[in-house]
């Protein structure tokens, strides 16, 4: 299924370095992924595994510090690593998009929320500002924001976290992205929360026909959203299968420890935790088609 | 808004009556006979004095006369030169246009320069232009002004002979005030070459005033850009896609000049203080060269009045600066 | 001898308390150091700073000639590189025929012992005052704050000018209105920082443990909020320098013919344009050592106050 032809996203061999005080940190080590059009893929690994690392460096967002390395980095059969930071900038925001974890800091606290979406609309499109306060109004529903046009001049410190979320989703979704990559969305959020917004990001994705990629720790929203899961450890990528087959036969002990530390998978009294197993860390390679 | 406002107003009340306390104990805390400070005459009859004593109201108890010094002020009477036996209040008035047009005029130069270093450093952190900023701002920030400005003097009015030595303007020009700033009334006057006599009577002084404000607000500047820059809401914007102007120069910054406003604020203080030595440096009338010489005239009345009034004017911009900064912070507002 | 403590663990627990200490208070200066080594300006700032305690010290076997002394036909001579200088008088003399170098030389005592003085008396006096403010609250709490706002609210060097001339011109009282103008800033500082460690538990189990107030105050509470109070006394120490000199500039500071550098400057302002030099040592020596203190000052923060450490 990976390295297909004419996939939506497809990273070769990438590489990430971060020069630190205390040498050179190696985050993302030699991950090879792509995604189609209209498919979700997951990426789950534990914290420090790289994943968030791996997809700034699709976004281009990563600090001064890092050093980004991949043979290739096809979206939409573009090589994105080669394009002037102006073209770059093109796509980004625009075709690909990305929601974070913390929903409140990831908000510009002196902007009204109308302001920040306003802001990416004029940047990607040619809208006038009547037709771009409706469009705005407009995500605002989408998203489940209820009096839009009252919210418009909010500033993020008087919404919640998930209306918060809700926000990003809108803006990330602004411009019709074909790539949305979610970095633990649901992380920071209320559990009851939390399973609301999964469902929003999931009837998203399948109404506008978008790519995404979904980080995430937990098994259970793999399970609800993915049709692919990628497993990431120490910034290797451990195992990669489609959900169905990853949830019956994981390969990685990594994946076998991520899967029985799933509530529906205790045994006894006590949840397993990852480091109850010992494994190598040697990637399963070639086991799947 | 308003009552944000209102009350910060009241908390400066307790303030303001402890500083007119400060200036009510002032002569009294004088070596010497207040009678006589106040009165600046030597040698003067039995009589005289009692008549003098009884205008003041010297004989009455403390809180008697403190009650009077405080109705007095609020009805504007800060007391009498003794030297030029002018109201203290009108003569503060006629000269504190000079000390603010030379205020404003450093504050706007170390604000439209300190800024974009600042930001500047910060983004190109550890460059060498970050460094040689860096250090001519700590350079700045340790400079005895007092110093700074013979130096200024020595090179631009001695050796290059680009600027006068003192005063607001050449004595060539004269028009009657009108605004008070000099260099609108130069203009209003229309009299060839007065605004250039003007502006070029302002320039020296207003560097060696705006060199410390300018290096405090570099330094808090590119402090708190390195803060913000590592902020999630920096990635969203640049996420966006928007151009590194627009990350930098809107939503960094916006977030940055919170606490780069409240060290503007803090520096009315020391643009009053090194107002003190520049308008005793370049003879500049201004409050500052006022206070300086009715010390040295012991015009202790004009020293009184005057002490007040410019801790009055330190209360005020601060309660200005604590509104905007209500205005820029959203979080505060609402 | 430390490692063999770290190494073993018993070694350790078994040692006699002061030993332990000891061993940490090392360590922790080693830490110090080693944060305070990193910022090459601050190391730097060290260097002319001995330097200058340096000169101050041995200023009599260093200075070519007294500093008073009036040697006639040179007056204003040029320093040695300019034409018409002397090599006895290196840096020039000024308008009465003294020699600048070695005035600047004993100016220095001056400057450090200005620092000294207006330092130690501003932090005795605010740490007192905050401590009291911190730990008592209530109406004590309230007027010392208000008071301190009332101090504030003048600008420093206008209220230094008047108390001295309340207090009548003159080096001594020019320190004791720098003083009292600077220690507001010690007070606000103690007290935040007693304010808030006084809720910690280490307070509430020396309290629990019978400590009385003065003990806790002092033993318990101050040892502990000790680093902001060093970075602001190494502001203040060069503050202090800055605006005794400014005072001696308008004729309020030291009197002549002390050669304090602010009062060399003005007695040199009338000859600022036919001797620059008369004008530029004294402010140059100034800026050097308020420089060098100020240097100092952002290691010293850099290293004791992890919080405000910048990448
Ligand atoms: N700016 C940076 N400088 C240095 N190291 C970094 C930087 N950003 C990330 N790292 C390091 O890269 C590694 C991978 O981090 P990453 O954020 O991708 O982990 P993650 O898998 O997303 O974890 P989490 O689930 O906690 O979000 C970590 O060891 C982290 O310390
Ligand atoms: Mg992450």
């Amino acid at each position: 299924m990976s390295n297909k032809n004419g996939a939506l996203l497809d990273i070769r061999n990438l590489s990430v370095e971060f020069e630190t005080a205390g040498g050179t940190l190696r985050a993302v080590d030699g991950v090879s992924l792509s995604v189609d059009a209209r498919e979700v893929l997951a990426i789950v690994g534990e914290s420090g595994s790289g994943k968030s690392v791996s997809m700034l460096a699709v976004m281009g967002l990563l600090p001064w510090t890092a050093k980004v390395k991949a043979d290739a980095m096809l979206f939409q059969g573009r090589d994105i690593m080669n394009l002037s930071p102006a073209e770059r900038r093109k796509i980004v925001g625009k075709d690909i998009a990305m929601i974070f974890q913390e929903p409140i800091a990831s908000l510009n606290p002196c902007f009204t929320v109308g302001f920040q979406i306003d802001e990416t609309l004029k940047m990607h499109t040619n809208l006038t500002s009547r037709q771009r306060r409706d469009r705005t109004v407009e995500l605002f529903e989408a998203v489940g924001l209820p009096n839009a046009a009252d919210r418009l001049s909010a500033y993020p410190h008087q919404m919640s976290g998930g209306q918060c979320q809700r926000v990003m989703i809108a803006m990330a979704i602004a411009c019709d992205p074909k790539l949305l990559i979610a970095d633990e969305p649901t992380t920071a959020l209320d559990v009851t929360i939390q399973k609301q917004i999964l469902d929003l990001l999931v009837s998203i994705q399948v109404e506008k026909d978008m790519g995404m990629i979904m980080i995430t720790h937990d098994m259970g929203v793999v399970a609800e959203t993915a049709d692919r899961v990628i497993v990431q450890y120490k910034g290797k990528k451990m195992e990669e299968a489609d959900v169905l087959s990853l949830f019956e036969k994981p390969q990685h002990p990594y994946t076998k420890a991520l899967l029985s530390a799933l509530p529906e998978n205790a045994t006894g009294d006590r949840l397993p935790t990852v480091s109850d197993f010992v494994f190598d860390e040697a990637p399963q390679t070639g086991a799947r088609p | 808004m308003l009552r944000f406002f209102l009350s910060r107003l009241a908390l400066l009340i307790p303030t303001f009556i402890g500083v007119s306390i400060v200036a009510f104990a002032f002569i009294r805390l004088l070596p010497g006979d207040p009678i006589m400070l106040l009165a600046g005459e030597r040698g003067m009859s039995e009589e005289r004095y009692q008549q003098l004593q009884s205008l003041y109201g010297f004989d009455q108890p403390l809180f008697v006369q403190y009650f009077h010094y405080m109705t007095d002020l609020l009805q504007g009477d800060f007391g009498t030169s003794i030297v030029t036996k002018r109201p203290v209040l009108q003569e503060f008035l006629t000269l504190f246009p000079a000390t603010l047009e030379l205020s404003l005029s450093a504050i706007i130069l170390a604000i439209a320069i300190g800024v974009p270093v600042g930001v500047i450093a910060a983004v190109k952190r550890g460059s060498w232009l970050d460094q040689t900023v860096m250090g001519a701002a700590l350079v700045g920030y340790s400079m005895p002004i007092f110093w700074w400005g013979l130096l200024l003097i020595i090179l631009f009015s001695g050796i290059l002979g680009w600027t006068p030595v003192s005063g607001r303007i050449s004595l060539l020009y004269f028009f009657p005030p009108v605004t008070g700033f000099m260099l609108i009334d130069s203009l209003l006057s229309g009299q060839p070459g007065a605004f250039k006599s003007a502006v070029s009577h302002l320039i020296l002084p207003t560097i060696v005033l705006a060199t410390i404000p300018l290096a405090v607000i570099a330094r808090q500047t590119r402090s708190a850009m390195l803060e913000v820059l590592g902020e999630d809401y920096v990635r969203t914007a640049r996420s966006k896609g928007l151009p590194p102007r627009r990350v930098i120069g809107l939503h960094a910054l916006r977030n940055a000049l919170i606490p780069v406003v409240t060290t503007i604020g803090l520096q009315v203080g020391v643009l009053l203080a090194g107002a003190i030595l520049t308008e005793t440096i370049f003879s500049w009338p201004g409050i500052g060269k006022w206070m300086v010489d009715s010390v040295f005239k012991r015009d202790y009345a004009v020293v009184q009045g005057g002490l007040l009034l410019i801790a009055a004017i330190i209360m005020i911009v601060n309660l200005i600066v604590d509104v905007l900064y209500g205005l820029i912070n959203p979080r505060i507002r609402h | 001898m430390t490692s063999t403590n770290t190494k073993d663990p018993n070694a350790a627990v078994g040692l006699e308390g002061g030993t332990v200490i000891a061993v940490s208070r090392r360590a922790r200066l080693a830490e110090f150091w080693y944060y305070f080594s990193q910022n090459r300006g601050a190391v730097i700032g060290l260097y002319v700073f001995i330097a200058i305690v340096l000169i101050a010290i041995f200023a009599p076997v260093l200075a070519p000639h007294s500093p008073t002394m009036q040697n006639r036909g040179f007056f204003l001579l040029p320093p040695v590189w300019e034409e018409g200088g002397n090599w006895s008088f290196i840096l020039g003399t000024d308008a009465v025929g003294r020699d600048v170098l070695s005035r600047l030389i004993y100016g220095a005592r001056f400057s450090l012992f200005i620092g000294v003085v207006v330092v130690s008396v501003a932090v005795s006096v605010g740490i007192l005052i905050g401590l009291i403010a911190g730990y008592f609250r209530g109406a004590v709490d309230t007027v010392i704050m208000r008071v301190m706002d009332i101090i504030l609210a003048f600008p420093s060097l206008l209220l230094a000018l008047v108390l001295v001339a309340i207090l009548g011109p003159g080096l001594v009282n020019a320190m004791i209105a720098i003083a009292l103008v600077q220690q507001p800033h010690y007070v606000r500082l103690t007290r935040a920082a007693v304010m808030s460690e006084k809720g910690r538990d280490y307070v509430t189990a020396a309290r629990v443990a019978g400590a009385g107030n003065i003990r806790l105050m002092f033993k318990t509470i101050l040892p502990n909020c000790t680093a902001p109070l060093i970075v602001q006394a190494a502001l203040s120490f060069s503050a202090a320098i800055l605006d005794a000199a400014a005072l001696g500039f308008l004729g309020m500071g030291a009197q002549p013919p002390t050669p304090e550098w602010g009062t060399m400057l003005a007695e040199a302002r009338e000859f600022i344009l036919r001797a620059w030099w008369v004008v530029t040592f004294p402010g140059l020596a100034i800026l050097i050592t308020v420089l060098a203190i100020n240097l100092m000052g952002d290691g010293l923060r850099d290293a004791l106050d992890p919080k405000l450490k910048r990448s």
